[in-house]
């Protein structure tokens, strides 16, 4: 490193003319807005950490590389921006390999940079050398192998730019050694999407006419907001419109906050562990206004009994998601927001849903989301959730691992704002929660709130990230529902295998509290109903990562349930109904 | 919420049990096709042509072939060439799929960045195929009358072996195969389908702002 480059931050109008693909590929990501990164060194990924030193970017040095993905993942959630992580070649990126599939299920935007070994050395097998972008190729929005200098750091402005633009996404870019360390005098300009990705903006105006006419004349009208809707900002039009045509609403489980769930309007969230009132409005409807959702079967169920009175509607960026799980009678390709504006427009009229909407009240009150307490018995995780909810504020950012807990928390929080709910939806990743928290951390507001709740098992898988937040004094709650299970897997097998738990108990499981406190955090533990607000109040107090660990019963289910590609409408609320 | 006020019910939740309660009339098939009960009909399998206009760069291929193994299409043949313009190759695929699929296939292959135009093409397309066909020469006589009856040229003629080309639509291929079956054939080599759009019809369309 030169002398001048030392002194570069005090000229920070004239930035220090680049020299090298890796001062090439910072200065890219500077001019792409990037202010965060997450990542772990390693030999061949070096010169890229060396430019780093230079630059006014903060980065987060996390335990494991997929702490570093899930980290950029929900970072790129909370802020809307593309998360960038960083890893070296051959182990360090397919470490990567879980998070980035995981960003590509839920189209949140993530930039992953990887170390190559020289390019003179790629196909030879050399130490730690991997082909990472066959690898990443069906998990990846788009990826490059940057094989020049000159180019690498517009590669790298295209990569974000990719991850960014139309359908949200992860990319990766492979930087070679050689190339990183290679001479370059070349600037790289602004982020820029090649000239051949041309994602649509407004839809077709006859098609919207076509369609509005279709959602005019329903009786038994419901909107579904998707994940996309919360990408695309689209959140505020989607709920004028509802209120004003006075349309039910029911999220995916991604699309949880793109409305909010105290209106009157709301029927919160439909699929497997969904609300038995939105499976019921899901199941009745005669015309199903969806927008930025690509009818996952865990929304579906079985495709024959879903929605299977109704027009669909479905608006989507991505025109491979029209019609590929179920199919739309209107297809409508462009921007959730431009799309939804185009519909209002078109609307001239609302369609008579007063009789639809006492319907759907009713069905609030006959399947009501709801558990029951036994006294002298272990704390139930749906009360747990709820005291959490009380005690803190409504643009509290939540964040999870995967399995029962991830339900509870989803079933009884009542989300009002967008890009407040984090969670591994599309690959159900176990081990999501803490790194994702971490990231939900740095992108949130200073005032915002973050906690998390995890399971014993998905929390052991990634609990090693607790070190990034007691070293940067992060402020998180970490809630581990903790009932010894691998808890959904045990509630399957006692639904649908006899009960036979093959590997689904822990019968010895760490103090949480004390690997809390082993990794620099504060522990706590909630044994009984008398510690819940208690312990809450004061692990949310703490200044810095807290870990509460809630012993919770260990055999409570996740209820309603519609077991895997069965019918909406016939969601079990218990045992017997499985 | 508070504790006092979470009373068990008498059996669990409330509500109707799952077979009390109300249903809707339609339904859907397995493609999540909404069908009339009396005219319901599934789409058979169709085999067609889907042509791409793709950028010339490396890791298209894999970029295509990988999205049709992930998906579970099955190609049925491909062929990959570069056109008038040294950027751009044509990549022509034959596919059997039901239309549901054969809809899907094209919006896929439209989404990867380095396509840019994709199409299923009409019946009546151009379409050639070319296959090499080697087979015993005990009887060169027959064998010469055949390849001229399908209008194919001898490439290579030896004591044991013969070789010849053949190019035309799938079907006479086919049956020039058959026919020659009963000289003993020993290799065959087909390139597969390669198609332009007949006539004045744009086989593939691109954006100005490519050209």
């Amino acid at each position: 490193m030169s002398s001048e480059q030392t002194t570069a931050s005090d000229e920070a109008d004239e930035p220090t003319p680049v020299t090298t693909g890796a001062e090439s590929v910072v200065r890219a990501l500077e001019n792409a807005g990037v202010e965060h990164l997450f990542g772990v060194q390693g030999g061949a990924i070096m010169p890229i950490y060396d430019a780093l030193y230079d630059s006014e970017m903060t980065h987060l040095t996390m335990a494991h590389e997929q702490g570093a993905v899930h980290a950029a993942d929900a970072y790129g959630a909370v802020d809307g921006d593309p998360g960038i992580c960083l890893a070296t070649s051959g182990p360090g990126a397919t470490n990567l390999v879980t998070g980035i599939a995981d960003a590509d299920m839920d189209s949140d935007p993530v930039v992953a940079l990887t170390g190559q070994v020289p390019t003179d050395f790629v196909g030879s097998d050399a130490f730690q050398e991997t082909d990472t972008t066959g690898v990443t190729r069906p998990i990846t929005k788009e990826n490059y192998f940057a094989d020049d200098p000159d180019s690498v750091g517009d590669t790298v402005g295209e990569a974000f730019a990719m991850a960014n633009r139309g359908r949200q996404g992860p990319t990766l870019v492979d930087l070679p050694k050689d190339v990183s360390n290679g001479e370059t005098d070349r600037e790289p300009g602004p982020p820029r999407t090649p000239p051949t990705y041309v994602p649509a903006e407004t839809a077709d105006e006859r098609a919207v006419g076509r369609a509005a006419d279709a959602l005019q004349q329903a009786d038994r009208p419901v909107i579904l907001a998707g994940g996309g809707v919360i990408r695309a900002e689209a959140s505020e039009q989607l709920g004028e419109f509802a209120i004003e045509h006075e349309i039910p609403v029911v999220t995916t489980m991604p699309g949880i906050g793109a409305f909010p769930e105290d209106h009157e309007l709301s029927l919160e969230w439909g699929g497997m562990h969904g609300t038995g009132y939105a499976n019921m409005a899901l199941t009745m409807t005669d015309c199903m206004f969806a927008v930025g959702t690509r009818f996952d079967d865990r929304l579906t169920g079985g495709v024959e009994t879903f929605a299977p009175d109704a027009e669909i509607i479905h608006v989507d960026i991505d025109p491979a998601e029209i019609s590929k799980n179920v199919e739309a009678d209107f297809g409508l390709v462009g921007d959730a927001r431009a799309v939804i504006k185009q519909f209002a427009a078109a609307m001239d009229r609302s369609p008579d849903t007063a009789d639809w909407c006492e319907r759907c009240t009713d069905w609030k009150q006959e399947y009501p989301l709801d558990y029951h307490i036994e006294e002298d018995a272990p704390v139930k995780p749906q009360f747990v959730v709820e005291a959490v909810d009380a005690a803190t504020d409504d643009d509290t950012v939540v964040t999870t691992g995967v399995g029962q807990h991830q339900m509870w928390a989803c079933q009884y929080w009542t989300f009002t704002q967008p890009r407040t709910w984090i969670s591994s939806h599309g690959l159900g990743t176990m081990g999501y929660g803490v790194p994702a928290a971490i990231g939900a951390r740095v992108a949130a507001d200073d005032d915002q709130t973050v906690v998390c709740f995890d399971g014993d098992g998905s929390f052991l898988m990634t609990c090693q990230e607790l070190t990034v937040a007691a070293r940067e004094q992060m402020d998180i709650t970490v809630f581990v529902l903790n009932n010894q299970f691998i808890g959904m897997v045990r509630q399957w097998q006692d639904g649908f295998f006899e009960g036979r738990r093959m590997a689904s108990e822990y019968d010895w499981m760490p103090k949480f509290d004390a690997v809390a406190e082993a990794f620099g955090a504060e522990g706590f533990t909630i044994d009984d109903y008398d510690d819940v607000e208690g312990t809450i109040e004061e692990a949310l107090d703490y200044e810095g990562p807290s870990v509460v660990d809630v012993r919770i019963a260990p055999e409570e289910d996740v209820f309603p349930m519609v077991p895997s590609g069965g019918d909406n409408g016939l969601f079990a609320l218990r045992g017997e109904h499985l | 919420m508070s504790r006092e006020e979470s009373e068990p019910p008498e059996s669990g939740l409330l509500g109707p049990d799952p077979e009390n309660r109300e249903r809707p009339v339609g339904r859907r098939n397995s493609q999540g096709i909404r069908i009339d009960p009396e005219t319901e009909a599934t789409r058979e399998p169709r085999r067609t042509t889907i042509t791409a206009l793709v950028a010339n760069e490396p890791g298209v291929l894999s970029k295509v072939t990988g999205l049709f193994s992930r998906r579970q299409y099955n190609i049925e043949s491909l062929t990959v060439g570069t056109t008038q313009n040294p950027d751009w190759s044509r990549i022509t695929v034959v596919v059997e799929e039901p239309d549901p699929n054969i809809d899907q296939i094209e919006k896929q292959l439209d989404k990867l960045v380095p396509v840019i135009h994709t199409r299923e093409l009409e019946r009546e397309a151009v379409e050639r195929e070319l296959v090499l066909v080697k087979m015993d020469a005990d009887e060169p006589d027959k064998v010469h009358a055949i390849t001229e009856m399908y209008e194919g040229r001898t490439l290579d003629a030896g004591p044991r072996t013969i070789t010849v080309e053949l190019t035309g639509r799938e079907q006479k291929i086919d049956d020039a195969l058959d026919a020659f079956e009963q000289f003993g054939v020993r290799e065959i080599a087909r390139t597969g389908r390669t198609a332009l759009a007949r006539g004045e019809t744009k086989t593939s369309i691109a954006p100005e702002r490519l050209k």
